[in-house]
């Protein structure tokens, strides 16, 4: 199909950028603020999502090579394994900590091994969307 | 509280099953990944060998560790002299029978990564059986053990036999499973505990209970089908379709012994009752026979040594039995006969794991090297196979109790058991105890002539080459030869020196099995007692023995008279597909394939249960105090929705229809937004952002929204369920705001700050204080990304 959505390629571009950024602030806004891995996670799919809509699928592969089922795969992976860096402390499964550090550059901050833990939340919500998306538009051509 | 030694150990194997596909994959084609393997069991050995002389002065060790302390369940490893000598049978053999292995299995043709992972799964599965003080870490060990044992079956996977054997050992010992956790879960509640070791202490509360019996009988049927008690012996000939290392590892030493390991640690608890002895020394007596009848008709030597392991099965469990008889308070001064009786059932499930083991080998290696190994085609491979023929010789010996093999000392203890019990007065024995030796002798009999059926019909006789399918018979390699030739000459070892076994590794067990009885342990175990009546049966054993098995011909069609229909076998196969049939007639009836008709099902079904509930309630429907107040804005949302709606239904493009159901989203984002949450109704937004999209991907596969015509009937079931299911909407709405029944739990979640350092308490909640749900909540979410990957793929490509 033959299309010439000048306008539509323009905004999405540079709605993209915005709606990705918007997505990390969301995804590490989480500890505090709303957000988390699981908003932050589908709002980069649906960034991805109006990429794919408003260009083909055939680019947006060119473009973003990542197999979303296997990133799917490892956020699970990575919740499961992160749920367990509570057992080595002997503590139980899936005990998250936190703490503050001193960090050069960014000063008094708070680290949690819950972020560990959102990012594979993030990745298996982005992996499962994107590929039953892709999967299904896929089938629709 | 942390990582022990003992874990480490059950932890090995499981863990090492991670690197074997990367090992087959690169190395096998230059080393059998198989001399990997062997290096697990053998470490783990040699560490529990140094727990042996701490074992025997009578320490035990535990180690806790936390695993779901919210339920109480948490993974101890408990070691005593049970647990030691299991794991020293689990891990010995298990070293043994994957050097073994390495030579039944060829690298280059068997999928050996496969192989491999299933043993090791189930060597780290049975040592967490045998080490496991919480009941149901117990439990959930004892399933793995079932599913190990299905795959290692199932190897030979596109045999039909293979899957069949495989499916018929899971449903058996599933079935016992299932029936063993309502036990455990039984005995949980009676004794609040989840500990055996705490579970023993309460002994006098628990068998006062009412329930002592039933969770007994159940508990009892997992550990018969797991060791394949009659009537539930039927698996196991079965799982002979098994490659023989599994069948001398799994079958015959370590598995199906974890019923045996389940009665005696539990005999401090049951032991000492009428219907456990009863139960246990009678199925265990029946199976000895039944194993030992079936065992001399058979003609393939697997499926012989299948029943006669379960025939020396049934043997150890009636000495459990007999043994158990020692926790009575009224069994007087005999109690230290039946103490020796327990002693009897350990000494000889260590002989048999020796003996057995080697005899499967020896098996395995004539079916290798002659490619049969039905004993009507074999015979006269003494000349060829001259090891083979020796470590057969001596296993079937002891097997048959004869000196100078460990099966003998085992077998005249079992016969004084049976003497002795015989003779006490307790449980009604006095009418029918005779019974019990009666059947143990003439069963041995029977054990005599199979024994001598295995070694003289293989080994001795006329050596027809033409019926044998190789060619090339010979000797096996040395290193085959290794494992059998161990076994051996511990048969021979045990008999000469059977007190250093008993002192270091059996005895302790005794101290397991009776906590809190005085124990004389001062008992030796000598060959020769005098005259004594065992002695007697023993002699007569063999007499009557040489002469059945002189008479074999004559004698041997008797046993066929039992008409195949009745079987067992029978009976398990006309239920399978009694049960297939009913299934598929029953699945067919609603499952119609109309997508219509499942939505009407779940929803019915949600009309129905919620109305009957409110129906049926004698509380007011609603009270309007908590409700807050109705403002402006709340009056325009609602009036949106409702026009989205109407949107919805009345369109006749699908488009719209698609994007006002969008529309009916967002209006529920806002409010959110107006009671102010804002988490809520940023993943709403996004979610009907995401969904739209798709439902315009799948705008393709859908039909056309015409002005179909439909029956007034199928629009007003429609409008009837619809109406149902919003009228139960509102009306849960309001009651549930009405009827506050529990304090709320927020109060608790607004310490998110201090208990998990995060201010966002809606992610607090998700990723810590719920940290499980999200986690199953993600691997449901890619198991369905999965699946929808799958469907669409494979239809892609047209399959």
């Amino acid at each position: 199909m033959k299309s010439n959505d000048v306008i539509l390629h323009t905004v999405t571009k540079f709605s993209a950028v915005i709606i990705l950024t918007f997505s990390i602030h969301l995804f590490i806004a989480g500890h505090h603020q709303p957000g988390g891995g699981f908003i932050g996670g589908l709002t980069t799919a649906s960034g991805i999502v109006l990429l794919l809509l408003a260009f083909d699928i055939d680019t947006i592969k060119n473009n973003i090579r990542v197999n979303f089922i296997n990133m799917a795969v490892i956020g699970v992976i990575i919740a499961v394994l992160t749920g367990m860096l509570g057992l080595i402390d002997g503590e139980a499964f899936l005990t998250q900590s936190y703490g503050d550090f001193n960090l050069p550059i960014f000063g008094d901050t708070e680290l949690a091994t819950a972020v560990l833990f959102d990012t594979g939340v993030a990745l298996a919500v982005i992996g499962t969307a994107v590929s039953i998306i892709i999967s299904i538009s896929e089938d629709a051509n | 509280m942390c990582l022990s030694w003992l874990h480490i150990v059950i932890l090995l194997p499981i863990a090492f099953t991670i690197t074997i596909p990367f090992l087959y994959k690169y190395f096998n084609k230059y080393v059998h990944t198989g001399w990997f393997v062997l290096i697990v069991p053998i470490l783990a050995f040699c560490g529990l060998l140094s727990y042996i002389p701490h074992i025997a002065n009578g320490n035990t060790y535990m180690y806790e560790l936390n695993w779901i302390p919210s339920l109480n369940i948490n993974f101890t490893a408990y070691l005593d002299g049970l647990g030691l000598l299991f794991s020293l049978l689990i891990t010995g053999i298990g070293a043994l029978v994957v050097l073994y292995s390495i030579y039944y299995m060829k690298k280059d043709r068997e999928a050996l990564n496969n192989f491999y992972i299933y043993l090791l799964l189930f060597m780290g599965a049975m040592l967490g059986l045998v080490f496991s003080d919480n009941i149901f870490v117990l439990y959930t060990f004892w399933e793995l053990t079932s599913i190990s044992s299905f795959l290692l079956i199932a190897y030979w996977f596109e045999r039909v036999s293979s899957r069949n054997s495989a499916l018929k050992a899971l449903l058996i010992t599933v079935f016992g499973g299932l029936a063993m956790l309502a036990g455990v879960i039984m005995l949980a509640m009676m004794s609040g505990t989840y500990s055996i070791r705490e579970m023993i202490g309460q002994v006098d509360i628990i068998q006062g209970e009412a329930l002592f019996i039933p969770s007994m009988i159940l508990i009892l049927l997992g550990a018969f089908t797991k060791s394949a008690q009659f009537p539930f012996s039927i698996w196991l000939p079965d799982a002979m379709e098994a490659p023989t290392p599994v069948s001398a590892y799994l079958h015959s030493a370590t598995m199906v012994k974890a019923g045996i390991f389940l009665v005696a640690k539990l005999t401090p608890i049951y032991g000492g009752d009428g219907v456990w002895f009863w139960l246990v020394t009678m199925i265990g007596l029946i199976t000895l026979l039944y194993g030992s009848l079936r065992a001399v008709r058979q003609t393939d030597l697997k499926a012989l040594l299948a029943y006669s392991t379960i025939s020396q099965l049934g043997l150890i469990m009636s000495l459990l039995g007999i043994g158990s008889v020692a926790l009575n308070q009224n069994v007087g001064e005999s109690a230290a006969l039946f103490q020796i009786a327990m002693f009897a059932a350990v000494f000889h499930l260590f002989n048999h794991s020796t003996f057995k083991g080697s005899l499967f080998m020896v098996v395995g290696i004539i079916d290798l090297e002659t490619g049969t190994r039905d004993i009507r085609r074999l015979g006269g491979l003494i000349s060829l196979m001259p090891i083979s023929f020796t470590i057969a010789m001596i296993s079937s010996l002891s097997m048959a109790g004869l000196p100078p093999f460990n099966g003998f000392l085992s077998k005249e203890m079992f016969f004084k058991g049976t003497l002795d019990i015989a003779q006490l007065d307790l449980f009604g024995l006095g009418t029918f105890g005779m019974i019990i030796p009666v059947i143990a002798w003439i069963a041995s009999v029977f054990t005599f002539v199979y024994s001598l059926i295995l070694i003289f019909k293989t080994f001795t006789g006329k050596l027809d080459r033409e019926r044998l399918p190789r060619e090339d018979v010979r000797e096996a390699p040395f290193g085959m030869l290794i494992p059998p030739i161990i076994l051996s000459t511990l048969v021979v070892v045990v008999f000469f020196f059977p007190n250093v076994l008993a002192d270091y590794i059996l005895k302790p067990i005794l101290w397991a099995i009776f906590p809190s009885t005085t124990l004389d342990l001062d008992f030796q175990i000598t060959a020769w007692h005098g005259f004594v009546p065992e002695l007697y049966m023993t002699i007569g054993v063999v007499l009557l023995g040489v002469i059945l098995y002189l008479t074999i011909k004559r004698w041997n069609t008797v046993l066929k008279v039992y008409p195949e229909k009745l079987t067992l076998n029978n009976l398990y196969d006309a239920s399978m597909s009694g049960f297939e049939s009913f299934s598929a007639r029953f699945t067919n009836l609603y499952m119609t394939g109309s997508l219509r008709h499942y939505v009407i099902y779940i929803l019915l079904f949600f009309i129905l249960v919620l109305g009957g509930r409110i129906l049926f309630s004698d509380q007011p429907l609603f009270s309007s105090a908590n409700n807050a107040d109705v403002t402006i804005y709340d009056i325009g949302i609602v009036i949106a929705t409702i026009m989205v709606t109407l949107t919805v239904l009345l369109t006749n493009n699908r488009i719209t229809a698609i994007i006002a159901l969008g529309g009916v989203g967002y209006f529920v984002v806002m409010f959110f937004v107006i009671f102010r949450a804002p988490d809520l109704a940023l993943t709403q937004m996004v979610v009907e952002t995401v969904t739209t999209a798709l439902f315009l991907l799948c705008f393709y596969h859908l039909p056309k929204l015409g002005k179909q015509i439909e029956k007034v009937s199928f629009k007003l079931t429609n409008f009837l369920i619809a109406l149902g299911v919003g009228v139960m909407f509102t009306v849960l709405a309001l009651m549930i705001n009405g009827h506050r029944l529990f304090p709320s739990i927020s109060s608790f979640f607004e310490d998110a700050y201090e208990l998990a350092g995060a201010k966002n308490i809606v992610n607090a909640i998700l990723v810590d204080f719920r940290g499980f749900d999200t986690m199953l909540e993600i691997a449901v979410l890619t198991i369905a990304g999965l699946g929808v990957f799958t469907l669409i793929r494979l239809q892609i490509k047209g399959k």
